[in-house]
């Protein structure tokens, strides 16, 4: 048995040449990572997509395919694309929520405008005692 | 009836919420929303074009060879006899060879047969949809695939939530009357959360990210350039729905 036969290798149970493509992307410490992208996509298609690329990309690819490996394992329906479908709703909902908190601030600032005495008064009183009711309608605002 | 989104939105439903639920449902109401998004481009066409598509079969056609004496595109591509039971028929009609194209350039035939096989009918459709998306983005960008933007949105992300808390202590000053400005500001008071990416993930991004990379544009092979860095960050303050 070679110990110097990378993950990929091992796996298929074949000799491991000093050009294999995967060695440098697959070290025989993690064997996981090839499991899982063997499972997916299988060694020669990997191989194939590895080969295409320039030397100094392969290993950037390489990890994005055990990344989008590791995914679909785990959600085997949706794979990455359930994660990128939640991030693009926090996205929406971020967008949402600072548009509200945007616009409360407009508000605000134009009742300043228009009642400066007012607003006067108010931030001496803030100054005695705490504003229980901002805070009540902070918390319930944001959420 | 709902309206068929004709601007590049968010077409797939979050992860437990099954795409042939939201096409049910999406011939009363799909409440999609408007504001031109985090997708832009090319990545987003590629969304709405698999959405629209199902949108315009209506209901989810089971495209059979024996209904349409027609082998399915995956059986043309493999030069074989679409049978009957085929399992890729109802999921890779003749009319859209590219997808399957792309799915077994990708993952290969046997692999996804194996997937597929490994789940139940009425989540095959969303797991061919999915794939065919990956494969897609792979095709596009061979180095990193969807995960550039995975990348791409996580920035987005952490750039919004940044706005936000800023936004929400700018609010806490002025609803105060202009606290002094030597108070600190309450970090993370906004009640958005961020998905927090697994270890691996945050490292590859990190990585890629000091390194100036995001995504590889096949050389030649395309004529428009891969977008997931060009959102405008105008296209986050145009309003609308979201969500079903």
């Amino acid at each position: 048995m070679n110990p110097g036969r990378c993950a990929a290798c091992r796996h298929l149970r074949r000799k491991c040449p000093p050009d294999c493509i995967f060695i440098p992307h697959f070290p025989p410490n993690v064997p996981q990572l090839f499991v899982s992208v063997h499972r997916i996509y299988g060694a020669s298609n990997v191989a194939k997509l590895l080969q295409q690329l320039p030397l100094h990309l392969r290993a950037d690819a390489a990890e994005s395919l055990c990344l989008e490996a590791q995914y679909r394992i785990e959600d085997p329906v949706y794979g990455c694309v359930g994660l990128i479908s939640l991030l693009q709703q926090q996205i929406l909902d971020a967008e949402k929520q600072l548009a509200k908190t945007r616009a409360e601030i407009a508000f605000l600032k134009s009742q300043a405008a228009q009642h400066p005495q007012a607003a006067a008064l108010r931030g001496n009183l803030s100054d005695n005692a705490a504003d229980l009711s901002f805070s009540d309608h902070h918390q319930s605002f944001c959420g | 009836m709902g309206d068929i989104p004709t601007s590049p939105d968010i077409i797939f439903r979050c992860k437990g919420s099954p795409l042939a639920a939201a096409i049910k449902s999406a011939g009363i109401s799909f409440p999609l929303p408007k504001s031109g998004l985090i997708l832009v481009g090319e990545q987003t066409n590629i969304l709405l074009k698999h959405t629209q598509l199902i949108h315009l079969r209506g209901k989810v056609k089971m495209a059979s060879s024996s209904s349409y004496n027609s082998p399915c595109a995956a059986c043309k591509l493999l030069r074989r006899k679409c049978m009957p039971g085929c399992i890729f028929a109802p999921y890779f009609p003749p009319e859209e060879p590219q997808k399957f194209v792309n799915v077994h350039k990708i993952f290969g035939a046997s692999n996804v047969t194996k997937l597929l096989n490994e789940l139940l009918p009425h989540q095959r459709e969303d797991a061919v949809n999915s794939l065919a998306f990956e494969a897609e983005a792979r095709v596009r960008d061979p180095v990193y695939g969807c995960v550039g933007a995975i990348t791409f949105l996580q920035r987005q992300v952490q750039k919004l939530q940044k706005e936000l808390d800023a936004a929400n202590a700018d609010l806490i000053r002025f609803a105060c009357n202009d606290i002094p400005t030597a108070l600190p500001q309450a970090p993370g008071t906004s009640s958005f959360q961020p998905l927090t990416p697994r270890n691996r993930l945050a490292e590859f991004n990190r990585r890629i990210g000091n390194e100036g990379g995001g995504f590889y544009q096949v050389p030649g092979a395309l004529p428009y350039s891969f977008p997931w860095n060009d959102a405008s960050p105008g296209d986050i303050n145009d309003g609308g729905e979201g969500g079903m």
